[in-house]
Formats: C-alpha cells, sequence, structure tokens
C-alpha cells in the first residue's frame, strides 16, 4: 500500500493528468501490435492471409483466441500465442480490434 | 475516478520515465520531438514508422546507407531456387510517403550531450530521442585469412542479403555435380538462430533437382542444433536423406582460399563452395556511441522501453541488443522491439505514462523446401522483480510437422511483417 501511495505522489508531481482510460487505451493498444506482424498493421492484412482482425466482433475474437488457447479449435500455431496471454490481456486484444475500421492493407512496395 | 491496484502495478516502474518526462517535454521543440532513427531494417524501419503512427507531430528522420530494404528471412529461399531477389527487395517509399524523411547516409557518431547524430556525409541531426537499430557486424579478425578482402569476395557468408545472397547463389549454380557445399556457422548467439539450419535445406532442395550427386557438410560451432532440431532432422533424414553430413562442435580456426577448405581445431575440410558465417556483434555505431555494455558485443537496454542501460535518450533495438532470456535474434523480435520502443519513445515526448507490462511475441518460420515449413513461437513478458523480459510459462513452441499450409502462412507472415515496416 505505501508504494501505491508514493506511486500517486509521484503520479501527481509528475503532473499527469492522463485518465486511466487513456492508460488502458495504450496498453490495449501495445497488446495488439504484437500481433500485428502477422496479421498485419492495425489487424488489415496484406492479401489477407493470415486473416484480417480489424473490425471483428469482440465476442467472436475473444471466443477465436480462448478456444486456440484451451486446444479447443485446431492451429498451426495460434496456440502457441494465446497460451502466453492472460484472459484479461485476450479481452483487450479483441476489444482492440473490434474497434478498428476495417480496410485494405498497403503492400511494402516493390522496387521499382 | 478508482483505479485498480492492477493499474497501479501497470504503470509501477514508469517511475524512472516519470522523472525524465518533465526534461523531456522542455526539451522538445514546441511540444513535438524529434526522432532519429538510425538503420532502417525489421527494427529501424519498423520504428521510424510507429513513431510517426502514433504520434504524427513529432519530426521522425531515418537513416540508412542503403536504398533498398532487403530481408534476410526468405533470403535462403532465393540460394535455393525457390524465391527471387525482386520477391525479398522493397523501397523506402511507403515511409517517405508517411511524412518520414528517409536520408540515404550512415551514422558516423552519437553526441548524446549535445543530443546530436553525426553523418558520414557531413550532416547533423539534432534529436530529442535516438532510435538505433544497426544490426551487426562480423567478427572476422578471429579468421586470421578472411581479414583479407579477396579471400572475403570468395568465402561468402550471405548472412546479410543482398549482393552476397546473389553471389553465393552464383556459387551453387557454377558448382559441379558431385561437389560439395560446406557450411560452417558460429557459437550463439548469433543472428538468426534457425537460419543456418533452413540454409541446409534450401540449398539440399536445389542440390536433390539440380545436382543430385551433391553432398552437404555443416560444420556447427554449437554442441548441437539450436533451433527446430526434431523438425530439421526429420527433413535432413527425409526429404534429403544421404546428403547431409552434420558435424557439431566444429568451431573454425582459419580458411585456406587456395585449397578451398576450412580449418577447424582438429581437421581440415575441403568444399567446392565454402559459405563461412563469422561470429558476430553489435555495428560499428553502436560500439563508437558507447551503447556496447556486454562480451564487447551487445547492447543493454531496459526492455520497457529499448533505452540503452548506458547512454540516456537512446534507444537500441533489434540483433544489436543484448537479448533477454529464451529471446531470438530475429527480423521478427526486431519488429516488437519497434513498437515497444516507439510507444514509449512517443509516451516520453508527450509526457505520458509509459507501460511497463511490455508483451513480445515471436514467430520464425523455416522453409524446409520450396512448399513446406516449421515455426517456432514464444511469448515474452516483462518481470519487474528480474528486470528483465521473459518467456510466459506454457506458451510457445515449434510445429508437430512441416507442411504446406505453414509455408502459406510464412509467406503471409513475410508480406505483413514486411509492410508493417516500409508501408
Amino acid at each position: 500500500m505505501r508504494r501505491v501511495i508514493t506511486l500517486l505522489a509521484a503520479l501527481a508531481a509528475g503532473g499527469l493528468a492522463q485518465p486511466a482510460v487513456a492508460a488502458d487505451a495504450q496498453y490495449a493498444r501495445s497488446l495488439a501490435a504484437t500481433c500485428f506482424a502477422c496479421h498485419g498493421t492495425d489487424g488489415r492484412s496484406v492479401n489477407g492471409v493470415p486473416p484480417s482482425l480489424a473490425g471483428l466482433n469482440r465476442d467472436y475474437l475473444l471466443r477465436q483466441m480462448q478456444e486456440f488457447r484451451d486446444g479447443k479449435r485446431p492451429a498451426t500455431i495460434m496456440h502457441h500465442h494465446a497460451k502466453g496471454y492472460t484472459n484479461e490481456q485476450l479481452e483487450l486484444i479483441a476489444g482492440y480490434f473490434a474497434a478498428v475500421t476495417p480496410g485494405r492493407a498497403v503492400p511494402a512496395p516493390a522496387v521499382r | 475516478m478508482t483505479i485498480s491496484r492492477r493499474e497501479f502495478m501497470k504503470w509501477a516502474s514508469a517511475g524512472a520515465g516519470v522523472a525524465a518526462i518533465s526534461g523531456c517535454v522542455t526539451a522538445g521543440s514546441g511540444g513535438a520531438g524529434r526522432v532519429v532513427v538510425i538503420g532502417g531494417g525489421y527494427g529501424g524501419a519498423t520504428a521510424a514508422k510507429f513513431v510517426k503512427m502514433w504520434g504524427p507531430d513529432i519530426d521522425v528522420t531515418l537513416v540508412e546507407p542503403n536504398q533498398h530494404f532487403i530481408s534476410c528471412p526468405i533470403s535462403n529461399l532465393v540460394l535455393g531456387g525457390n524465391a527471387q531477389m525482386a520477391d525479398i527487395s522493397f523501397s523506402y517509399e511507403g515511409l517517405r510517403a508517411r511524412g518520414i524523411r528517409v536520408v540515404r547516409d550512415s551514422a558516423v557518431a552519437i553526441d548524446a550531450e549535445k543530443r546530436m547524430v553525426r553523418l558520414a556525409g557531413g550532416d547533423s541531426l539534432p534529436y530529442d530521442r535516438a532510435i538505433v537499430s544497426p544490426g551487426i557486424e562480423f567478427m572476422t579478425d578471429q579468421i586470421p585469412s578472411l581479414k583479407n578482402p579477396d579471400t572475403q569476395n570468395r568465402i561468402l557468408h550471405a548472412w546479410k542479403a543482398g549482393p552476397q545472397t546473389v553471389a553465393l547463389r552464383k556459387q551453387l549454380e557454377s558448382m559441379r555435380d558431385g561437389g560439395v557445399y560446406v557450411l560452417q556457422m558460429p557459437m550463439a548467439p548469433y543472428r538468426c538462430p534457425p537460419g543456418p539450419y533452413e540454409r541446409v535445406c534450401q540449398v539440399a532442395d536445389y542440390f536433390k533437382k539440380a545436382k543430385p550427386k551433391s553432398k552437404i557438410i555443416v560444420l556447427d560451432s554449437n554442441p548441437d542444433i539450436t533451433s527446430k532440431k526434431g523438425l530439421f532432422l526429420a527433413a535432413w533424414n527425409g526429404l534429403y536423406k544421404g546428403m547431409i553430413d552434420y558435424r557439431p562442435n566444429s568451431e573454425i580456426a582459419d580458411v585456406d582460399v587456395k585449397g578451398m577448405t576450412v580449418k577447424l581445431q582438429f581437421d581440415n575440410v575441403k568444399g567446392d563452395v565454402l559459405n563461412v558465417v563469422p561470429a558476430q556483434r553489435a555495428a560499428d555505431i553502436a560500439v563508437r556511441s558507447g551503447l556496447i555494455t556486454a562480451n564487447n558485443r551487445w547492447c543493454g537496454v531496459d526492455w520497457t522501453t529499448c533505452e540503452s542501460t548506458a547512454v540516456k535518450g537512446v534507444h537500441v533495438l533489434g540483433d544489436s541488443t543484448l537479448s533477454a532470456p529464451g529471446m531470438p535474434k530475429s527480423g521478427s523480435m526486431a519488429n516488437q522491439h519497434a513498437k515497444v520502443c516507439a510507444a514509449a519513445v512517443v509516451a516520453l515526448i508527450k509526457g505520458q505514462p509509459v507501460n511497463s507490462d511490455t508483451m513480445m511475441m515471436n514467430t520464425c518460420y523455416s522453409f524446409v523446401s520450396g512448399d513446406s515449413a516449421i515455426h517456432v513461437a514464444s511469448v515474452h513478458r516483462y518481470d519487474p522483480a528480474q528486470k528483465t523480459i521473459t518467456p510466459v510459462k506454457g506458451s510457445g513452441g515449434v510445429s508437430s510437422a512441416a507442411s504446406a499450409a505453414e509455408a502459406a502462412y510464412a509467406w503471409g507472415w513475410a508480406r505483413n511483417i514486411w509492410a508493417e515496416a516500409l508501408a
């Protein structure tokens, strides 16, 4: 508890008016960003392989990740990834991608 | 407003960052800051894009000596004839279109006091935060004859994709049927743990189709196969049965270019094509900037921000970092470093709290043939007690078997991670 109070004081002294909501949004973004490498920036996948996640239903996304984690949905690789996140983290990831507007992914530009 | 205890814990180690914020805000130019990124590979290009994306008013400059981005991942497929250089070569125009200034030059020094990056061309770039992602340099001094540039042109590493990839492919094409390809590889840690074994598969795939009497000798400095062992052995003993002679504990002493020989401590191994991948360290700019903290080779960083433990205001990404436990030196990992760093740099410049519950994920595919691939995956989380990022227990693993489905996902991974860095 002492540590918490010290932190509160430190945050207040730093003049940070950042609401916890914004901090949580950035945390969700950082979690979702770990998925971008394969599923595309903001979940918009080039050519759709692996599938785009942008704009999918939050509960659907969460259920898929939970089923990968629990071995209920067969996977090549997703079970290895899903097991690395807490349920709370999976919820934030699902929420992030659900809130992204779906759109076409731009591939890396070829050399001309 | 109520904040849960979890919230406090999550932002707990941002305390150190809070102290730095006030200084940073005053140092910034009119609220937005200046970020200079050194190196346009998987780490640097991705970091430049995400700093701009998450902090659009921040002025971002990327310094890269090469005109094009040429990908190391997939470059083994070029050696095997299963991909072309055009498939792995990209322009930096996508980053320019995002408003990032891309400067074709080399950084020669970082003045951390004045916060300036000096370029070989003579210019100096001021920064509020510098991001250094320079990749690796080869420790050729450990192989005496490789100091000679002529020898370097004959005995290739092809461990930085580019002209050497093309040259090694030509050597393989010119080799007689019945010849011997020798791959000598360094002790871990080195760039891309499964890379050498994937290369063996790709060369074997080519030999099987084009010169079936040929053989491969793998001289591994390590005591055993360092990555995806069972899966690679399944390919070597199955698809390529009888073609591959794997020899562990085979550290290199020197090379003899006239006799086309790799000299080991107690043995000499002759070949028709010699491919020697020397041991590696962080690139020269890291050395000259005082960023090296471990074994005269690697740069220590705080894994919540990727800020150097040696030089304040300078962040280091990718293969040149001192890897955390269980963390490979991979393009995939550099991509993750880049986004952790970009989020922290934007937060620090804007005076926002820095997330300390850092998560990273690694996905490394290897092609065992032209159309079949395997993976190793891991998930990593920051542990405040150990002050490092460690693999999450129970997560990660390798493929159950090589498959065409994973080859399709591997190409999907490549296209998306290239777009993530460059589009």
